[in-house]
């Protein structure tokens, strides 16, 4: 089976120095950039389809120069190799620019399956899978907690979490899937593995490579703009309660009480 | 400007969700300050009794029944449906930040070609049009967007708007279903009810949380306990949920559900960043936790600095004792 994966560089979010600079975009340079967390569940996802079913794995990201960095980590994981597409035209892409883009990379790559976070960690959308889905008329299985892939018959089974339980839904390959935390913890890339990293392949292709697109893309024709970044409003002061149990427990319920939260 | 504000609904069960309701609220509001008549569609199985329901919501309703969407993925189907109702002049189109939700808005987003603002917590007016306000990076900065041109898609955060019905009651219109059902079909096997009568984490005004520091699935216990005595459910951390202690479906934040209950009660948490974003905007929060300077220390309403299970079975006690004295 090929697996594309698709992953996006983001800011690291532990490093806390996640921010907008002074055009209002993600500013890069004050964090370092981490591969968004739910991509990862996605790489794991694809990395044990491929030990169970044979196969290879690439991994897809548009992104600034410097992503190389952040795609090691997935090829030290496992991955077969990666394509970045990369162009100072993107720069402020929006997420029609960024879905025209990722389709068109696709196409190229003939994927059984295709893999995807449910959402990254910056922008929080999540509907990037989808709107990939419908451009290149692939069968959309999101939330996934579970895949099963049936090359031989040409079908993927996905479990697919809904409120107070999950679908079983099942659609041909090839497929596009979004992935959830809890098809199970990524991997951390082993001595061996980051060696071996440092020879697989990183294509780097510019707009230009990936041939004419169906619609204008980058920042240029971005059709959403920020207008202004504020600090949220504050909570108000923290009341620190250091008391024998009893006496806490009668603090809480007191708190509770006077904010009318006690049924 | 002729166009009008759409509502896409989601049902579940037969019913608009409550997401829907919340975001059909929003729109009604936005559609007002916008000039601009506001319409709901839904589609799906049964779409017209519960156009019933949204029309409490909205001042029109467009109902679309696709009854074999009871064997199918749906949101396909109902981006294509909606696509075929939207004209031009529309906009901008509402959806709630939900599963099916977001899938609908990326479809939407390629047929109509039209721009999305994901995850807003409120659509403000201003001469230039809608603005959406949007937490980014875990709520530290709050961003305002806007359109260029013609508005989008706005997706809408679970739990940001309270619902409140109309003053009277719109008008239903069905249609037939008039998409071609051209696209590829994803078919639904099983539907596996895996934990029915539980109050739904998104929907309980009390969400009673443990961490790490709840040591193992016995302690959780103690927070059902203490979730049955306050009216409220129990949530998790991801490392609860990773440790196998809780299901993934109890897990608040950033891969797993936002939360804004009354009272988030949190034992044994830190209150990371990836956390903060599923319950900041929780009205009151209040901790346990041994250590006084753990990060939720830093938005916690109230920190009490001591052992989870000492002082949340001296909670239990108390809480009884309030009840059997008929109240303190
Ligand atoms: C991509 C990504 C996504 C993530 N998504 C989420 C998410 O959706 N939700 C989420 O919750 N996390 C998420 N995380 C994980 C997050 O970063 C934290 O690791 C996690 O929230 C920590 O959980 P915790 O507070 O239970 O554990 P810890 O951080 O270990 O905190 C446990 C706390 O319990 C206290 N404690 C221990 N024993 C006791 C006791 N007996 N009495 C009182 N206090 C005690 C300790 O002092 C400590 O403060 C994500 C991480 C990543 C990288
Ligand atoms: N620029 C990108 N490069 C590669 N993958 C992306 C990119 N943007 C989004 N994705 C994929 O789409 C998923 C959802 O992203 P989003 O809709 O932006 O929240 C991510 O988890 C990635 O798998």
């Amino acid at each position: 089976m090929r697996i594309v994966v698709l992953t996006k560089p983001v800011p690291d979010p532990a490093s806390g120095q996640d921010r907008l600079g002074p055009d209002w975009r993600v500013d890069r340079a004050a964090a370092p950039a981490v591969l968004n967390g739910n991509d990862e569940y996605a790489l794991e996802a694809a990395l044990r389809l491929v030990e169970a079913h044979g196969g290879e794995i690439t991994l897809l990201a548009m992104a600034p120069p410097s992503a190389p960095e952040t795609l090691r980590k997935g090829l030290a994981m496992g991955a077969d190799r990666a394509v970045l597409v990369t162009d100072p035209a993107l720069a402020g892409s929006d997420i029609p620019s960024t879905v025209a883009v990722l389709a068109a990379a696709l196409r190229d790559l003939e994927a059984d399956l295709v893999l995807a976070g449910i959402d990254t960690s910056d922008g929080f959308a999540g509907v990037v899978p989808a709107a990939l889905a419908t451009t290149l008329r692939l069968p959309l299985l999101s939330n996934a907690a579970a895949i099963e892939p049936d090359p031989a018959a040409g079908r993927v089974r996905v479990r697919r979490i809904v409120q107070g339980g999950y679908d079983v839904l099942e659609a041909p390959l090839p497929a596009l899937v979004s992935c959830t935390q809890a098809l199970g913890a990524p991997r951390y890339p082993s001595l061996k593995g980051i060696m071996a990293a440092r020879s697989k392949e990183i294509a780097v292709r510019s707009l230009a490579d990936l041939g004419p697109l169906p619609r204008p893309v980058g920042g240029a024709v971005a059709e959403t703009v920020v207008v202004a970044v504020d600090p949220p409003p504050p909570r108000g002061a923290t009341r620190t309660v250091r008391a024998p149990a009893a006496e806490a427990a009668r603090e809480i319920a007191e708190f509770l009480a006077a904010r009318r939260l006690l049924p | 400007m002729s166009g009008r504000l759409v509502v896409v609904g989601e049902l579940a069960d037969g019913r608009p969700t409550r997401l829907t309701t919340e975001v059909a609220t929003l729109g009604r509001r936005v559609a007002e300050d916008l000039g601009r008549p506001a319409v709901g569609i839904l589609v799906g199985p049964d779409a017209a009794a519960a156009a019933e329901t949204l029309a409490g919501f909205l001042p029109e309703v467009v109902a679309v029944d696709v009854p074999e969407l009871v064997d199918l993925a749906p949101a396909p189907r109902v981006a294509a449906e909606v696509a075929t109702l939207v004209v031009p002049e529309d906009g901008p189109i509402l959806v709630g930040a939900s599963p099916d939700g977001r899938d609908v808005a990326g479809a939407l987003a390629v047929l109509l070609d039209r721009a999305v603002l994901a995850n807003a917590v409120d659509v403000e007016v201003g001469p230039e049009g809608p603005t959406t306000v949007t937490p980014i990076f875990g709520g530290k900065s709050i961003v305002r967007s806007r359109f260029v041109g013609r508005p989008g898609i706005i997706t809408v955060r679970p739990s940001s708007v309270d619902a409140a019905p109309a003053p009277a009651a719109g008008r239903i219109v069905g249609r037939a279903p008039a998409a071609a059902s051209g696209g590829p079909t994803v078919r639904r096997l099983e539907r596996v009810v895996e934990a029915s009568g539980e109050i739904p984490l998104e929907e309980a005004p009390v969400v009673v949380v443990g961490g790490r520091g709840v040591g193992g699935p016995e302690g959780f216990a103690l927070l059902q306990e203490l979730a049955a005595l306050l009216g409220g459910t129990v949530g998790a951390t991801r490392a609860a949920v990773d440790a196998g202690w809780i299901p993934y479906a109890r897990q608040i934040g950033q891969t797993g559900k936002v939360v804004r209950p009354r009272l988030y009660l949190g034992l044994g948490v830190s209150g990371a960043i990836q956390h903060k974003v599923g319950m900041q905007t929780a009205e009151t929060i209040v901790a346990v936790n041994r250590d006084p300077d753990a990060p939720l220390s830093e938005y916690a309403d109230l920190y009490v600095v001591g052992d989870l299970f000492e002082v949340g079975r001296a909670l239990v006690a108390e809480l009884r004792g309030r009840r059997e004295g008929g109240g303190g």
